[in-house]
């Protein structure tokens, strides 16, 4: 109960952030040339200025920018994000249907790349500076190294063009309408290269990290004590070392959380994924600029919920930070 | 010396230094080594490497030397990651330092802003800002610069937590030396080894956020960019995969130049921590 009241805790504290990002935001976007009604016109093929007028009016931009950002704030609240004139839909709408890839390809790419950088992490650890140590370290900085979108191109030319084992992208297959556990295995069969191509670059990070904390754990006193004991070394790495090793990796969760999901935004555009990253950048093509803020909103969102999460995890994993405070 | 020494110890440092004194000589040679235009027409489209010796690393879609793209994409590579990188460690140490050094209401604040920052993912940001300001080579330059500082600032601020309160910055207090003094005459240099070595990381993600969004089309158009020239190579990517291969293959290498080179200065900076693991 008290690791809820203490996530809950954060979590409120995090809401005067989404304000300042909220009214940040509004404001930047006050700064590009057109604004909605500008859009529509261009779609429409034109119009007069008392058409213009008129829309301006409709849409509530014909008041101060003030009163723009208390209305758009004010409607925020309900979670009204306004109306998409390229989608021509309702903003919430458009990003609700394009939230389920995202979330799905994230999942994935974190389980990943948190499984087997903690695997490869320990390993390189317990053979510290020998080769096995030595090739997955060089392995992780160039995986480190490898911009996501080049990858997901050379993994599509040699899985689909060459090997032809995996599909080159989409969320499904569109010439066949699959139900039950054939649709799920065809999205997961989509999903495979997607995930590897994003949970690469956190793969190599999180190795990095759970080899350097493997290390600093190992060399701590209760450790000894357990070897004293004359517990097995593999016992004393999975019962003692493991759970504390991993504390640095679960704090990096909640810290790159953003960047994944900045992350996603090119590797959906190489893997032609209808999610929330492609949306953001065909918003940003067609100068959609409500969706585009509404984009920012629901990831500030899900940054901040996942670093809710990231809270409870750690508080579980950690028992000293609910009993210290 | 000792720094230096140490330095030039490191395999690490020794070959990233390599890595990156080769893309310097390429992109400050390119005009030398390809002095036409590298986005201007040059030979018939899609010539796999080595069929014509003219164009070593064959020719794009459009009919445009890859070789000279590539002379020519390392200096905007590189000038493009070292001036975001400095832009970005400039904010960063400018808000860490005074949130680090005075505390108080003054840093919550701060703290906040940096939050903020860093709740919004970084690439949607400067998708936010190419939007708004538009994708010249200059705006590209600082809005990377303007994604990148948050990390910066909370090093520099966790490392003026520790160093305000030690006895040379209060004898210094004593002799009534001024804040500005303090900050950057006393503290700063003391902040400042684990900051250059954090710069490296900074650098490494300025480039790949470059070439990601050029690779989206949304970057300068009229710069000879290797991103750029990975998203041209995705319309025949199914054929002439290396339109995209080299390039994407000149990235890697840089970004592992530059990880070399900050693992050196690292096991340079803190000897305690290189050798014994």
């Amino acid at each position: 109960m008290r690791v809820l009241r203490l996530a809950l805790w954060r979590l409120a504290a995090s809401l005067p952030t989404l304000l300042l990002i909220l009214a940040g935001m509004f404001l930047l976007l006050q700064l590009a040339p057109g604004d909605t009604v500008d859009a529509l016109m261009a779609q429409m093929g034109g119009g007069d200025a008392a058409l213009a007028e008129d829309l301006r009016r409709f849409y509530g931009l014909d008041v101060g920018i003030a009163a723009q950002l208390w209305n758009y704030l004010m409607r925020l609240a309900t979670l009204d994000l306004g109306f998409s004139a390229i989608y021509g839909k309702p903003v919430a709408t458009v990003i609700l249907e394009r939230l389920p890839p995202t979330i799905l390809l994230m999942a994935a790419s974190l389980s990943f790349a948190f499984f087997f950088g903690l695997v490869l992490g320990v390993i390189a650890a317990r053979r510290v500076n020998k080769w096995p140590d030595t090739l997955i370290s060089t392995l992780g900085l160039i995986f480190y190294a490898t911009p996501s979108f080049w990858f997901g191109l050379m993994a599509i030319v040699l899985f689909s063009v060459y090997l032809q084992w995996l599909p080159a992208g989409g969320f499904g297959d569109i010439t066949q309408s699959y139900t039950g556990i054939a649709a799920v295995l065809d999205i997961a069969q989509h999903l495979v290269l997607p995930t590897f191509t994003l949970g690469l670059i956190f793969l190599a990070i999180y190795l990095r990290i759970m080899r350097a904390s493997m290390l600093e754990v190992l060399s701590l006193d209760f450790v000894r004590t357990a070897r004293a004991k004359g517990l097995s070394e593999t016992r004393v790495v999975t019962k003692h070392v493991l759970r504390n090793a991993m504390l640095p990796m679960v704090t990096l969760i909640g810290l790159q959380a953003g960047t994944m999901l900045g992350g996603s935004v090119v590797v959906e555009s190489v893997f032609a994924l209808p999610g929330l990253g492609r949306l953001a950048y065909e918003s940003v093509v067609q100068r959609d600029l409500n969706t585009l803020l509404g984009i920012v909103f629901v990831s500030a969102l899900l940054v901040i919920t996942i670093n809710f999460l990231v809270d409870i995890l750690y508080a579980r994993l950690d028992p000293r930070i609910v009993s210290g405070s | 010396m000792r720094v230096l020494k140490a330095y030039a110890r490191s395999p690490a440092a020794l070959i990233g230094s390599a890595i990156l004194l080769a893309l310097l000589v390429m992109g400050l040679g390119a005009s030398w080594f390809y002095p036409n235009d590298p986005l201007g027409l040059a030979g018939r489209p899609l010539q796999w490497p080595g069929a014509n010796p003219r164009f070593p690393l064959g020719t794009d879609p459009s009919g445009r030397d890859i070789a000279a793209q590539l002379f020519h994409g390392a200096r905007i590579s590189l000038l493009i990651g070292f001036v975001a990188t400095s832009i970005a460690v400039v904010i960063g140490i400018a808000i860490g330092a005074v949130a680090g050094f005075y505390g108080g209401a003054i840093d919550t604040a701060l703290m906040r802003l940096t939050e903020a920052f860093q709740t919004v993912p970084n690439f949607l940001l400067l998708l936010v800002l190419v939007a708004v300001f538009g994708s010249t080579l200059q705006t590209v330059t600082i809005a990377i610069g303007v994604v990148s500082w948050p990390p910066v600032a909370r090093l520099t601020r966790a490392e003026f937590l520790s160093l305000r309160t030690r006895e040379f910055v209060q004898a210094c207090r004593i002799q009534g030396l001024g804040d500005v003094h303090l900050i950057l005459r006393e503290v700063l240099p003391n902040a400042l080894p684990p900051v250059i070595v954090y710069a490296s990381v900074v650098m490494a993600v300025a480039i790949l956020l470059e070439s990601a969004l050029a690779f989206l089309q949304l970057s300068d158009p009229n710069v000879p960019s290797w991103g750029n020239l990975i998203g041209l190579g995705r319309s025949v990517l199914r054929t002439e995969w290396y339109v995209s291969a080299i390039p994407g293959f000149a990235i890697l290498l840089t970004i592992l130049g530059v990880s070399l080179v900050g693992q050196g200065l690292n096991d340079a900076l803190n000897p305690r921590l290189a050798g014994g693991r």
